[in-house]
């Protein structure tokens, strides 16, 4: 034991900085995530959480499930990019029970959302001057907004 | 267990680093969806934008964003013959509900919808003291909201304006890309629910998406390619007004 002649001071340090270390690797586990860096620095699991949020908007291929007789009528007209909910709004509850209905829409306001004139919009949207073309008069009334035009024989 | 000091603390090492593996446990498995399968980003296609604001109310639907808040947006621009320099740009409530009628006189007009680029090498991610925000192994920027501390460092980082601090969560908030509906394979709201087609969901590792034919046959650009943030979301057709 001569090497160790009065060293006692170097070893209480040493244990003192053991105990440190010991607790900081405690205090870690207990403070840092189980899934923190499990893909980089940040909580792996929040990937997951995120991923399993509901949705709101069903998709246009839930509606074509039932609605195919709608799919066919919008098939040949100039709607036929447009997808169900861009004018039905968010209808993934219903998706999921048909019992719930949605609100029925105003096409005198829903139509002017894209079609009434502005001199900022492209030439590929077909634009009116809303107040001269129909002076009030619902949309519905000449255009069947699933195929709008007027030579479209007005099916639904 | 014959072990001197000497040899114990030479250990310790050893032990923290077979420790910090133990910690870091094994991946999740996710049976329909493999992150390194994909690598999200987007597309907008400014001549097909007719400003109608299908977007922005659809992103508020989907992600519950609070009024007055944006985590996408669209801009109207106005550049009166040469004056790029100077366009006159408005975005009334975000265009949520449309935009005012233009008048026709000099100039052109068009929409630029804006959301966040998801960058490939993001100032917000790189400035998060906490490792509250990332981008995911499949290209999507997402903010951890049970970590945020809310100190707004990403906000500021942003060079695109697209983050905020919630009002009621006092974290930050931003464009998810629709996480959670492209991992059920369907597309963003803003997406889904956009009349034109203008706004397209773009997988850059699915060798059949469109994207690929797209960008040979068409003059794309990002936003702010000067800040290299890797932005990753292409903008057809975009008016070197746009800053």
């Amino acid at each position: 034991m001569n090497a160790f002649k009065d060293t006692g001071h170097l070893f209480r340090f040493a244990l003192l900085f053991v105990v440190a270390f010991v607790v900081f690797l405690a205090m870690r586990h207990l403070v840092v995530p189980k899934s923190f860096g499990q893909y980089g620095h940040y909580r792996g699991a929040a990937i997951g959480e995120m991923a399993a949020r509901p949705i709101h908007y069903a998709g246009h291929e839930a509606c074509e499930t039932c609605h195919a007789d709608i799919l066919q009528t919008k098939s040949s007209g100039k709607h036929a990019n447009v997808n169900c909910e861009a004018c039905h709004g968010p209808l993934a509850k219903h998706a999921d029970d048909p019992s719930l209905q949605p609100a029925k829409l105003d096409t005198a306001v829903l139509c002017a959302g894209c079609h009434a004139a502005s001199a900022a919009k492209p030439a590929i949207i077909k634009q009116v001057d809303v107040e001269q073309h129909s002076s009030g008069v619902s949309c519905e009334t000449c255009h069947k907004p699933h195929s709008p035009a007027i030579d479209a024989g007005g099916a639904q | 267990m014959n072990m001197d000091r000497r040899h114990f603390l030479v250990m310790l090492p050893a032990a923290a680093i077979a420790w910090e593996y133990v910690l870091a446990g094994t991946p999740e498995a996710s049976p329909n969806y493999t992150m390194s399968e994909h690598w999200w980003s987007m597309l907008i296609d400014i001549p097909k934008c007719i400003g109608c604001g299908n977007c922005v109310r659809a992103c508020a639907a989907e992600n519950d964003v609070p009024d007055g808040y944006f985590r996408t947006w669209v801009e109207r621009y106005h550049v009166d013959d040469y004056n790029m320099e100077n366009p006159e740009v408005i975005s009334p409530d975000g265009g949520k509900q449309g935009f005012p009628a233009a008048k026709e006189d000099a100039g052109k007009y068009f929409f630029v919808p804006k959301l966040c680029n998801h960058c490939a090498d993001s100032p917000c991610t790189q400035v998060c003291p906490v490792g509250a925000t990332f981008i995911t192994p499949d290209g999507v920027v997402l903010v951890d909201q049970k970590y945020c501390l809310g100190c707004a460092y990403c906000v500021q980082a942003c060079p695109y304006g697209c983050r905020y601090i919630h009002p009621t969560k006092k974290v930050a908030d931003k464009c998810t890309l629709c996480y959670h509906r492209i991992t059920k394979g369907l597309t963003t709201a803003c997406a889904e629910n956009c009349p034109t087609g203008a706004r397209q969901l773009v997988d850059l590792k699915n060798p059949k998406d469109p994207i690929h034919a797209f960008l040979k046959t068409h003059h794309v650009q990002v936003l702010k390619p000067q800040m290299a943030t890797g932005a990753k979301v292409f903008y057809n057709e975009l008016d070197g007004a746009v800053r």
